[in-house]
């Protein structure tokens, strides 16, 4: 495999977007992340997406992208892993021009999550989990998280307030970013006092449910030195997945494919977790958090929490997580997600992280990990300054 | 020869008191209490209905039964006027979750209170007749009564299942006998949700004359007397009828208690009489006469007359005892929960 | 999404007589059954029924519930482990949702678990009650 590149990015508005529709939001990104990259044209075409079929009774996403970006005849695909289909687009660019095969790919992520009841949503979402055996028997998604959680305090004492720590965290970085659907600050007892959703995870442990677009443009290293804007490289792509349902798993305090696709990005790169100076993780729930920087190695399995409690996770932490605000605070359009967190690791490499988010100290190496579901699908990669 | 050869009961764990209903509706707690010697029922919750409770009860009786060969049960029957499809059959839900299927003859049993009986009858029938080796019968209710009404009082939830053999019984069928007449005491049509009744016209000539008629019909047809028996079981609407039916009969207080369910249970509908017989199960002993005739508005009765064997004693504890399920590990509710466990409340579609 | 009568129908085994398979090789459970060991490949399997008794080994209690299950919020869901081993997930019933602990003992209970509205078919299946007697 040659070397990859990220030359640009954008994102749409965040949010309850009412206004844009589902193709309108992926048009916004594509557009703002050609324009960032300064391409004048691309290859082809990776679009992440869960459901657009249960969400707005849209499927063939990859050729209605690319006929509304106003390129029909490019090569353009749909990419589905629930809510790691982001980030499995993003390595399918990744693959396509490190083979060769193509110079320019766009990896996108779009979700349009607002058109459709609240009960319409949860039962889309659901579908990441076990349809017949977990689903059928009452699951929603923060109910299956709320099984870990329980599993992860009995088994290592973490506590409500290593929860909350995440969460407020994760606001306090959101608060910075200017595409975030709630960019406010949180205090801890609002954490600890908002509604109770699956004991022992409230609404503020909880990401939203979002409408949104991302877009980068992943080329050559040939590519990027030629156009001359600021680019950042992709050292290695790694994926996994593990077993549906939670029951069946050996342990559910910890993410196996977390774990593995985590082993095979550094592999590729050539690194190990202890170079990794910060990172982008799939906080669906603030437990999630915890339990995959965990998995990932860069902490021992129970000891995570306390040491977010001890801000070792800020921005100004030893081990940044989430400078982009999270799942928690960005928001969670869930095919978006994945491609999200490159755009964050791309700004943050780049110098361009805004409104004070910027982690001081010139950070070199950065890893971007995104699951689907209660983690039966994980896909991690590791990126650098150029 | 034909008897029970496995029988167990299953009931719901909420309940719901007589002062709880009658606050909504501004009516007298304490005159109901007395007039229909009841002070709680049983309440099914929403994921419980007659399928389930017949499932569980089958499990029980198939307990007590031992190790019978499920592939020998020719006949799945089930009694109830509250089948949760009105066009698909309750049997083959329970006969496929009891492993009973595929060469097995099933039919969904409905005469009011008595559908419970009617399978139980018909089943006793079956084997004695030589056709199978065991046949189940189940009489399970979860049954409505409209809001206000004084039937909402009593109106309850349960279930009793048999299985019927012709030899190793636990109770012997020794006389069965049926009656009936067209009598327009109690009534549902279709599509309606709750059932209508004629209030004071349900007694005499409904539940009295009919229960008299099988009861008077089968002690000449077996040359027996009240005293002659251990227990005796009625169809219990209430805590009053059976009691009153009882003594009139000839019968004491005494016979009828273990079997006298209804003032703590409610009127199980397809359930009463059967459940009564599973409550008097559990503490007869061998040589034991049992005395039982239901009672379904239409009306007609089904009376049968029971003789214990000793198998009782190896079998009674191999399920839970109905006294138990009536008594423990209880949870009450308020009306707004039992409102909304019994799918009372107007919702959007 | 509604619940196709097909989609019920074939889950019977499972849901109303609690059939699983045991893999020969490894020894393991797995309820539902599967058709290849995730643990080593192997396809040879007989069929087991699940016991009906075992302990909670985590839970929550859902109290934000989807529409279909709203007159039954708030309720409970566990991971349970029978008295073989084997572990399955379910909704817990009959139970005072903050009583529900890690280590309760519990038996399964056949229930009604999905009514398609008022004139779609009725999905049953397996529930845990607490174990009192």
């Amino acid at each position: 495999m040659r070397p990859v590149c990220v030359v640009g990015a954008g994102m749409s508005q965040w949010g309850e977007v009412w206004r844009k529709s589902f193709r309108e939001l992926f048009v916004d990104a594509a557009r703002a992340a050609i324009a960032d990259a300064g391409v004048d044209h691309i290859d082809s075409l990776y679009v992440g997406c869960m459901t657009g079929g249960l969400f707005v009774g849209q499927e063939h996403i990859g050729a209605l992208m690319a006929d509304y970006l106003g390129m029909p005849g490019i090569p353009a695909a749909h990419v589905e892993s629930a809510c790691a289909s982001g980030g499995i687009a993003f390595r399918q660019a990744f693959i396509e021009v490190g083979s060769g095969l193509s110079e320019i790919v766009m990896a996108s992520g779009v979700e349009k999550m607002t058109d459709c009841s609240g009960d319409e949503a949860t039962a889309a979402l659901a579908t990441a989990a076990d349809a017949e055996y977990e689903v059928f028997n009452g699951a929603t998604f923060p109910g299956l998280y709320a099984l870990m959680a329980h599993a992860h305090m009995h088994k290592y004492g973490t506590t409500r307030a290593m929860l909350t720590a995440v969460a407020v965290k994760n606001h306090h970085n959101g608060s910075m970013n200017p595409f975030a659907q709630y960019p406010f600050k949180l205090k801890p007892e609002t954490v600890e006092t908002s509604v109770m959703v699956a004991d022992p995870l409230r609404i503020l442990d909880c990401s939203p449910i979002t409408d949104g677009a991302a877009a980068v443009i992943v080329c050559s290293e040939e590519v990027a030195k030629k156009l001359r804007r600021p680019y950042i490289k992709v050292l290695g792509s790694g994926l996994a997945t593990d077993i549906m349902q939670l029951a069946q798993r050996e342990d559910i305090t910890t993410i196996k494919s977390a774990t593995l696709a985590s082993q095979r990005a550094l592999k590729m790169a050539g690194k190990q977790i202890s170079d990794i100076q910060f990172a982008e993780v799939h906080d669906c729930f603030t437990i999630a958090e915890i339990m995959v920087a965990e998995s990932i190695g860069k902490y021992k399995p129970g000891q995570a929490g306390a040491a977010f409690l001890a801000g070792e996770s800020a921005l100004d932490g030893k081990f940044p997580i989430n400078p982009s605000g999270g799942l928690k605070s960005k928001g969670h359009p869930v095919g978006a997600t994945g491609v999200a967190q490159v755009v964050e690791v791309f700004k943050q490499l780049t110098g361009k992280a805004e409104n004070g988010r910027q982690i001081k100290g010139a950070p070199k190496l950065a890893m971007t990990q995104n699951m689907g579901g209660t983690g039966a699908s994980s896909v991690v990669h590791i990126m650098e300054v150029a | 020869m034909a008897g029970i050869v496995g029988y167990g009961a299953h009931l719901p764990r909420h309940r719901i008191k007589v002062e709880e209903i009658a606050k909504v509706w501004g009516a007298d707690a304490p005159s109901y209490k007395k007039g229909l010697m009841l002070r709680e029922k049983s309440v099914p919750p929403p994921d419980m209905d007659t399928i389930t409770l017949s499932v569980e009860a089958a499990k029980n009786a198939f307990r007590r039964a031992g190790n019978i060969d499920r592939s020998k049960v020719g006949a799945i029957y089930i009694g109830s006027e509250s089948h949760p499809y009105a066009v698909k059959p309750s049997g083959t839900v329970v006969g496929e979750a009891m492993g009973i299927f595929n060469d097995c003859h099933c039919a969904d049993f409905e005469f009011a209170c008595k559908a419970g009986s009617e399978a139980m009858y018909v089943a006793l029938s079956h084997v004695k007749a030589g056709e199978m080796k065991y046949a189940l019968a189940i009489a399970a209710d979860t049954s409505q009564g409209a809001p206000s009404d004084a039937l909402e009082f009593s109106a309850a939830a349960g279930a009793a299942a048999f299985i019927m053999g012709a030899d190793d019984l636990i109770a012997e069928c020794l006389f069965t006998h049926s009656w009936m007449q067209d009598m327009p005491d109690f009534w549902r049509r279709e599509h309606e949700f709750y059932p209508q009744h004629g209030g004071r016209f349900t007694g005499e000539e409904a539940y009295f004359a009919t229960t008299r008629g099988a009861s008077e019909a089968i002690l000449k047809k077996s040359g027996m007397k009240p005293s002659d028996f251990k227990y005796a079981v009625f169809h219990q609407p209430n805590g009053k009828f059976p009691q009153r039916v009882a003594l009139e009969l000839g019968f004491t207080q005494e016979q009828i208690d273990p079997g006298w369910l209804a003032p703590r249970l409610g009127n199980t509908y397809s359930g009463a009489s059967p459940i009564g017989l599973t409550g008097c199960l559990d503490v007869s002993k061998p040589g034991d006469m049992i005395f039982m005739c239901s009672y379904g508005s239409g009306s007609g009765s089904d009376a049968f007359i029971w003789k214990v064997t000793e198998k009782i004693n190896r079998v009674r504890n191999l399920a839970v005892g109905t006294h138990k399920l009536l008594d423990e590990n209880l949870t009450y509710v308020e009306y707004g929960t039992y409102a909304k466990f019994r799918h009372k409340i107007i919702k959007n579609k | 999404m509604s619940i196709f009568p097909s989609r019920s129908w074939r889950e019977y085994p499972q849901r109303y007589r609690m059939e699983a398979v045991r893999f020969k090789k490894s020894g393991k459970t797995y309820f539902p059954p599967r058709q290849v060991d995730p643990t080593n490949g192997d396809t040879e399997c007989e069929k087991v029924v699940l016991p009906e008794t075992g302990k909670v080994t985590t839970y929550t209690v859902i109290r934000v519930a989807p529409s279909q299950w709203g007159d039954l919020s708030p309720y409970g869901l566990a991971i349970v482990e029978l008295t073989d081993g084997t572990r399955l997930f379910g909704q817990m019933t009959d139970c005072n949702v903050d009583q529900i602990k890690i280590g309760m003992d519990v038996r399964i209970e056949f229930r009604l678990i999905q009514k398609e509205g008022t004139h779609g078919t009725l999905s049953y299946g397996y529930k845990f009650v607490p174990k009192w007697y």
